[in-house]
């Protein structure tokens, strides 16, 4: 069984948001998404600035086996992407929860949040796969 | 029904992921494929190859029946241990299976198939083999363990006894030697130097440890299929199969057609077609832009249409590389297109072969 934080939120589609304050979460993959996928080889982030609506396919993480998209998990503006993924795409096998995070939203909507899975929700829905 | 090769618990034991492979279940990584290869392309790993199919072919008309059954011709092999690349073809010119033919004597030969096609291989070369003198025994009692990389031989060496010793030494690529319960080849799937070594399965998990305790690192499918597509190495089923000719597969180094006596299986349909000069060509294909070209994507020249049939990223290079079956005319260091996630890519075609001894070969 893969690690799967409990301070973090999750999308079904393996994406986590950690909410950092001020209107602002960080968004990756879970480490069960990056063990489905195998080692990472290119991971295209979406521009600064772009404005994303929950469920829009907003960056591709490559591995050597699949292109898997990823998608929005909030409302919101891009405010940063993890530009380390250009020169270190296996940061999302090594460390999917800390260092191979993908970007940063400021939400729209803080309510948004609500509509996440909790840790042990997500731990269902993988068990479901 | 799965199958097990006797490695299995030794996988499972290094942290294996393992897969079905065809009926097997295999090792696909160890953890990370993309280590596992640049330790094959750097230093030296090993991959269980248990799961391949060995078949001895002896008798008096061995040496007549293979040069019916494969297009290249074993008559050339004068050299007792000699090994030969090749491909088995139907009689309608379709690659059956390609294959590595070891040549002991005239009367004495040992084919090593892939595992995929084991069943069919068997029925056609049994099918086949009547009329001639000869017996055909599959092998299952060897396991076997490719260690390949620059530092595979000497690491195995310090494995060898002085018998083992002698019979290696000096081994030039694609020959073999039978030393002790080792029967020993430098052949491989890689581009690298290394070994394939067929022993007795009861001995297999001790070599691997051994290998292991020496620093030779487990290395699965995953990166099995990079390292042989770096090398330009076909895989049977995605470069290939029985609807294929040989000549569309960078397969025809691999016939013989002279003497024009040779009356092999599929010559007369592949004579025709290479008179003709209509079949198309697997080419090697190079994006150096980001993304990853992969097998059934579609590429676009002036000349029509084509297809990867097998595609990667390639870790050695740091981009993206394929084998793609094209028409005949698109020319080498041209640049042609691939359709890839509603886009099209430019890619430039070169002959397949990307990675050779750990370093660009183009």
């Amino acid at each position: 069984m893969s690690n799967i934080p409990s301070e973090l939120k999750y999308v079904t589609s393996h994406e986590w948001v950690r909410n950092d304050g001020n209107g602002v979460v960080t968004v990756g993959i879970t480490e069960h998404a990056q063990d489905l996928l195998g080692d990472m080889v290119f991971v295209e982030l979406p521009e600064v600035g772009d404005t994303v609506s929950v469920g829009d396919d907003v960056a591709v993480a490559e591995s050597v086996k699949a292109a898997s998209d990823i998608y929005a998990p909030m409302t919101g503006e891009v405010i940063e992407v993890n530009e380390n993924l250009e020169d270190s795409p296996e940061l999302v096998n090594s460390d999917a929860f800390g260092g191979g995070w993908l970007f940063k939203l400021k939400i729209a909507d803080e309510g948004e949040l609500e509509n996440l899975l909790d840790a042990e929700a997500y731990a269902n829905s993988i068990d479901e796969d | 029904m799965t199958n097990k090769t006797v490695l299995h618990a030794k996988h499972l034991e290094a942290g294996a992921k393992m897969v079905d492979f065809y009926g097997w279940e295999m090792p696909i990584n160890y953890g990370s494929q993309i280590e596992e290869h640049h330790a094959v392309r750097k230093d030296a790993g090993m991959f269980d190859v248990s799961h391949m199919t060995i078949v001895d072919v002896q008798g008096v008309d061995a040496q007549a029946f293979l040069r019916r059954l494969v297009i290249n011709d074993v008559a050339k092999l004068d050299v007792a241990g000699k090994a030969l690349y090749t491909g088995m073809c139907n009689l309608e010119g379709g690659i059956i299976d390609d294959l590595i033919v070891y040549f002991f004597s005239n009367t004495n030969y040992r084919l090593v198939v892939n595992s995929a096609t084991r069943v069919k291989d068997l029925a056609w070369i049994n099918e086949q083999s009547l009329g001639f003198d000869v017996a055909i025994t599959e092998r299952p009692e060897f396991a076997m363990i490719a260690v390949q990389g620059p530092q595979a031989k000497a690491k195995v060496a310090t494995l060898l006894d002085t018998e083992q010793t002698a019979a290696v030494a000096g081994m030039k690529p694609f020959f073999s030697a039978q030393a002790g319960d080792l029967f020993i080849a430098t052949t491989g799937y890689t581009g690298e130097d290394g070994y394939e070594i067929a022993l007795p399965v009861e001995q297999a998990a001790k070599l691997w440890q051994q290998l292991l305790d020496l620093g030779v690192k487990p290395c699965g499918l995953g990166a099995r299929d990079t390292l042989r597509l770096e090398a330009g190495m076909n895989l049977y089923g995605l470069d290939m199969d029985e609807g294929v000719s040989p000549l569309a597969a960078n397969m025809a180094w691999t016939i013989s057609w002279a003497p024009e006596d040779r009356n092999f299986n599929g010559r007369e349909v592949l004579a025709a077609q290479r008179a003709a000069g209509d079949q198309p060509k697997l080419v090697g294909l190079v994006l150096e832009e980001k993304g990853v070209l992969r097998s059934g994507l579609k590429v676009i020249t002036e000349a029509g249409e084509g297809v990867i049939t097998s595609g990667t990223f390639s870790p050695t290079l740091g981009y993206s590389i394929a084998m793609a079956r094209v028409p005949r005319s698109v020319a080498l260091g041209s640049t042609i297109e691939v359709e890839m996630r509603k886009k099209l890519v430019k890619v430039h075609v070169i002959k397949p072969s990307f990675v050779r001894n750990g370093k660009k070969a183009f």
